[in-house]
């Protein structure tokens, strides 16, 4: 057996940590368990020492907070200035992290690492600019306590009673590629503190002295000792891996922490995490929504995003199902994930009502096999805690008024109606049918208004009908008691069916709610990824795109593209409604650069007004879409954000197909453009050879006669020579023309001109070759002038002359016949030869086509296809068709887009 | 006869055009001398002081049009340009510096010579030319002095600008005008970018001149360049 030798995949993996490392800047974290043991001073002193090392170091930020130590250690120290805010009155000082990412240097200082921006900065927090700085390739050196470490948050508040709320995630601190620790002994710290060589704020005297006392600094000494000695451990089981010392990896731990609408949420997830990296298993946290759990006010499905998104920063994989039962959901979703371990909290139901309607819990142990559960226990909490769960909104997200649903009392008034209905509708028939089947009149009451108003007023309607039917049907008439014993079982009965259809019915209603929910995401993404399907060009996907988020997310959007140097640009094509105008485009080029969403509700510069996604294809990020709901929940919601990505997904896929069809595109016209050349060269040595081998013999054979030759062949001789070299002249000048169009380099010299004038000027050229026709020209009276390149419309004429005259039999008349429209002048050249060929049409204008192979008369077969060229780069069309009587007729038109220039004329 | 033949100065740079020039032209009792640079031929134009220069505009050593401007400053001999097709910019800035006519090449004998006889006929009236002269050909009669405009004995009713329009094409009778250069003469130096003022009227002239405007016989198009009324 190979066991000692690495697995491939790890190998592959570690190359893969080990390149991305190579690109990205290291992180070092000065760590230690409070303020004032000297990280600061630690910093800098190992900064001094690069520094002498000659690397560029640079200071971005330092808190020496007056120390004269510290400040001392400055000295020599590039320091950069910091950015000044100006936030309601006061100056705050900010980290200028694009003065760093400008600046550049080898590794910069960026003290406290836990600290919060200012509101208007580009991240929230100060270790997601570090993490920037690190992307771009800079070294960072930064300082942390342990207490802002996110899950050691909670037990340290509950150790020291002060709870910060500066946190770094987990996350951050595990993928630093180094951590010094830096301890003082309790004692020496309180004497530091006595000295008065710790900064306190002022404000925050009280607390922070209560914070010091000797028994919170041992905890959080030891806290401290104990994260760098899991670290120093993980790093060791890391080289044992890497150098296949030992098998070490846990196979296939994986934790799963379950988490509902509830205070224990959060405890659940620092608690998961913990058992996660105990285990070094990958973890998972899951919140399944139940039909009632998606009936919660907003605020309440708002404090579960914030504990996912908490447990995404702790580094869990966070998953929401939404399925009816939750335990059968869990289960499913344990082995289909193979999860072994599970975190979930103590069953809230307690006695009766556990015992009547069971718990997730319970159900989780008796169903979930290979499964081990960890419970745990809710301490008593503090009221203010819950409140924080239930009132704290989401970052970013602005709190929407929960508009009551209208009806909500309508339905108690029908719950009173409807019984006193069923009763009017019963009464009648007292003594003519058993009181069972009355009970039915009032049954059917219930579940009329189950069905319509819910459970509230349908419970209001059994209790109204049992009491009606007490008080009317059952003797004594009324009166609500009851003389036989047997009709108390008859009410009671009567009154937990009508529950019973209450709940039921219910159930069912918001499950076709769910279901029909469902149903329209479904369609929604149906209709747009069909239009997708069938959409030809990037504009016409952005289109699409737009409008079905619009429809979906009620959203304005936008979505922008980078040019060929990877700058985001306003989109060229026309906006439509649902168009989203001047977004950011320098938050459009973050996103577009780091593959991560940002703007509104986001990590990343929240303070923009919309939401960025990346969009991206296979390998790469296409482009970006800004998003400006008229809701943010409607777009950060679980499932709506699963749809998003849906959404994100599928035009990212239209985007590439798109792409892709371009490309095929492209390499089929360059085989074209190839086989082209390969035509155009054997077709200009035929044609340049030809008359070329005239000329030659001609001429030589002048030079050889010369003495014996008559003077009638000397003359036919030289006409050969001239005209064979006239011909040859037209061949090169088509093939420089062609190129030039091809080339592109030809630029429109567009004028007004009168169309007559153009005519005449082709006519007087051509009048050589015109000797023996007769061009007859229509014009139209009174047609204005045209906006065109006289030169190239000339040319164009001429060419379609010179081909009517060369395919046409001697002496036969040709028409010009022009027409206009108020958008187009058609100009038609016509002849009476014998047409073109059927089915030939188009290919006419091809390059390199001739009518008649291997004519005498050679034109290379550019002529039609300069004309085309000509003709749509005026931005018209030019086709050919046989003309009814006979002949050929060649027709261009040319748009006319702007009107002729006002002239002050004198007739 | 004393008269002596005309004299023609060939500047261009490729011998075979050279060779082939002078053999034609001294066959048509023409004196020709040659020089293939630019420099060389301005020295030659002024040391000879010929009737008449063909000037090539692609020139090794300075352009065609510096040499036009050089020759201008002192001699006002007609300058025909020899030039490369599809360059209508070059030959618009060549007749705006100064030069009578143009040809692109390549040309045939004939054609030159009927440019040389026109450019010379041109000089030698231009010379002693008044306002008496009346200008005729085939059926269409031009009397400047009188501002007369006939066809056919007809007389023909033009307006003030569209008369100026012809007369100026009359004074530079078989000559290569430029839209600039008409239109600084009709309408002053402020309408140099309307030449479709030009094109209009020039149309409106057509319409009473020309049996069928589109198949002109007097007032002809150069195709990008300007106008020319044959001679």
């Amino acid at each position: 057996m190979s066991d000692d030798r690495p697995d491939p995949d790890q190998l592959l993996a570690r190359v893969e940590r080990d390149n991305a490392k190579a690109k990205r800047g290291r992180l070092k974290i000065f760590f230690g368990a409070a303020a004032g043991v000297g990280k600061s001073y630690a910093m800098l002193l190992a900064a001094r020492e690069r520094r002498s090392e000659n690397i560029d170091v640079v200071i971005g930020l330092i808190e020496t907070h007056g120390r004269k130590e510290t400040q001392a250690l400055l000295k020599g120290l590039e320091v950069l200035p910091t950015r000044q805010i100006d936030y309601k009155g006061t100056m705050l000082h900010e980290f200028d992290i694009d003065a760093a990412l400008k600046r550049r240097p080898a590794i910069i200082i960026v003290d406290e690492l836990a600290h919060t921006n200012a509101p208007s900065s580009r991240h929230p927090k100060r270790w997601q600019d570090i993490h920037e700085l690190l992307d771009a390739g800079i070294d960072v050196y930064t300082a942390l306590n342990v207490q802002h470490l996110e899950s050691l948050n909670d037990d340290i508040g509950q150790i020291s009673g002060i709870r910060v709320w500066e946190t770094v995630p987990d996350t951050v601190f595990e993928d630093a590629d180094e951590i010094e620790l830096v301890d003082l002994p309790p004692d020496e710290l309180l004497l530091r503190l006595k000295e008065g060589k710790v900064y306190l704020p002022q404000q925050a005297q009280h607390a922070i002295h209560h914070f010091f006392r000797k028994g919170n600094l041992i905890a959080l000494r030891e806290l401290a000792l104990r994260q760098t000695a899991n670290r120093v451990d993980l790093q060791m089981l890391t080289y044992r891996e890497d150098h296949a010392i030992h098998d070490v990896w846990q196979v296939n731990e994986r934790v799963l922490v379950c988490i509902g609408v509830n205070p224990l949420a959060e405890r659940l997830v620092r608690a998961g995490k913990r058992l996660a990296v105990s285990l070094r298993a990958k973890w998972l946290v899951v919140y399944v929504e139940t039909p009632q759990l998606q009936r919660l006010p907003a605020e309440k499905r708002d404090g579960v995003l914030r504990i996912l998104r908490l447990a995404e920063q702790l580094g869990a994989e966070t998953v929401t199902l939404s399925a009816p039962d939750m335990g059968e959901a869990i289960i499913e979703f344990c082995s289909e994930r193979n999860i072994n371990k599970l975190v979930v909290g103590k069953p809230s139901r307690r006695g009766w009502k556990r015992w009547l309607l069971g718990s997730v819990v319970d159900e989780l142990i008796s169903h979930a096999h290979n499964v081990n559960i960890y419970l745990l226990g809710s301490p008593k909490m503090a009221d203010s805690e819950i409140n924080l769960f239930h009132k704290t909104p989401l970052p970013g997200l602005r709190q929407q008024t929960d508009t009551k649903k209208q009806g909500y009392y309508v339905g108690y008034v029908w719950a009173v109606l409807v019984p006193l209905f069923s009763a009017v509708i019963a009464y009648p028939m007292i003594g003519r049918l058993e009181l069972a089947n009355l009970v039915m009149v009032f049954l059917l009451g219930v579940v009329f208004v189950a069905t319509r108003f819910g459970r509230g007023p349908s419970v209001l309607a059994s209790v109204i009908g049992v009491g009606l039917f007490d008080f009317l049907f059952v003797q004594p008439y009324y009166s609500f008691s009851v003389s036989n014993g047997q009709y108390l079982i008859t009410l009671l009965t009567m009154l937990v069916v009508g529950i019973v259809i209450s709940n039921l019915m219910v159930n069912v209603h918001s499950q076709a709610k769910v279901a029909a929910h469902r149903e329209r995401r479904a369609a929604v993404l149906y209709a747009m990824s069909r239009e997708l399907a069938s959409s030809q060009n990037e504009e016409q996907v952005v289109r699409i795109a737009v409008r079905h988020l619009h429809s979906e997310f009620s959203s304005r959007n936008v979505i922008l593209f980078p040019d060929s140097n990877g700058r985001i640009l306003y989109p060229k094509q026309k906006s439509i409604t649902e168009s989203l105008h001047g977004v950011d485009l320098s938050v459009a080029q973050w996103v577009f650069d780091h593959n991560e969403m940002a703007g509104q509700g986001t990590n990343t510069l929240p303070s923009a007004e919309a939401i960025y996604f990346p969009i991206y294809g296979e390998d790469r990020v296409l482009g970006v879409l800004a998003l400006l709901p008229v809701n943010l929940r409607r777009v950060f919601l679980p499932e709506q954000q699963k749809l998003l990505e849906t959404f994100l997904r599928q035009i990212g896929q239209a985007i590439t197909r798109i792409h892709l069809a371009e490309q095929a595109k492209m390499t089929q016209m360059q085989v074209e453009t190839e086989r082209l050349r390969n035509s155009l060269l054997s077709a200009i040595s035929h044609d340049l050879r030809t008359p070329l081998a005239t000329i030659i013999g001609s001429a030589s054979t002048l030079l050889e006669g010369e003495g014996r030759l008559q003077t009638q062949d000397k003359l036919d001789l030289s006409r050969v020579i001239v005209d064979e070299a006239e011909r040859m002249s037209n061949l090169i000048n088509n093939i420089l023309d062609m190129a030039r169009l091809d080339a592109g380099v030809v630029e429109l010299n567009k004028q007004w001109h009168p169309l007559e004038e153009i005519i005449g000027t082709v006519l007087t050229r051509l009048q050589k070759h015109l000797l023996d026709r007769t061009v007859k020209v229509k014009l139209p009276a009174g047609i204005p002038m045209i906006f065109v390149d006289a030169v190239m419309i000339e040319q164009v004429l001429i060419n379609l002359l010179e081909n009517a005259i060369r395919y046409t039999p001697q002496g036969s008349d040709l028409d010009i016949i022009a027409d206009m429209t108020e958008t187009a002048v058609e100009i038609k050249v016509a002849d009476h030869g014998a047409g073109i060929p059927k089915g030939r049409e188009d290919s006419l204008f091809e390059k390199f086509y001739q009518a008649r192979h291997e004519a005498a008369q050679s034109g290379v077969g550019l002529g039609l296809a300069i004309c085309r060229a000509i003709i749509e780069a005026h931005g018209g069309k030019i086709y050919a068709q046989n003309r009814l009587g006979g002949g050929a007729e060649f027709t261009f038109i040319l748009p006319i887009d702007q009107s002729p220039p006002v002239m002050e004329l004198e007739e | 006869m004393t008269k002596t033949n005309p004299v023609i100065i060939v500047i261009e740079d490729d011998p075979a055009i050279r060779r082939f020039l002078r053999t034609g032209l001294s066959t048509q009792g023409f004196t020709v001398f040659e020089a293939d640079t630019g420099k060389q031929g301005i020295i030659e134009t002024g040391v000879r002081k010929p009737d008449l220069v063909i000037l090539d505009l692609g020139l090794p050593d300075i352009d065609g049009v510096e040499v036009i401007k050089s020759i201008r400053e002192w001699s006002a001999i007609p300058i025909l340009i020899l030039s490369a097709r599809s360059s209508e910019q070059h030959k618009i800035d060549a007749l705006d510096a100064g030069a009578d006519d143009y040809l692109t090449k390549p040309f045939g004998f004939g054609e030159l010579l009927a440019r040389i006889r026109v450019a010379l006929r041109h000089a030698n009236r231009s010379l002693d030319f008044m306002q008496s002269e009346v200008f005729i050909t085939a059926n269409l009669t031009v009397d400047l002095q009188n501002r007369r405009v006939s066809i056919d004995d007809q007389d023909i009713h033009l307006t003030p600008i569209q008369y100026r329009l012809l007369a100026i094409l009359v004074k530079n009778a078989g000559k290569v005008l430029t839209h600039q250069q008409i239109l600084k003469e009709v309408w002053g130096p402020s309408y140099q970018e309307n030449a479709h003022y030009l094109r209009i009227y020039m149309s409106q002239l057509r319409q009473k001149l020309e049996v069928d405007p589109t198949q002109p016989k007097f007032l002809l198009t150069e195709s990008g360049v300007g106008y020319r009324l044959k001679v």
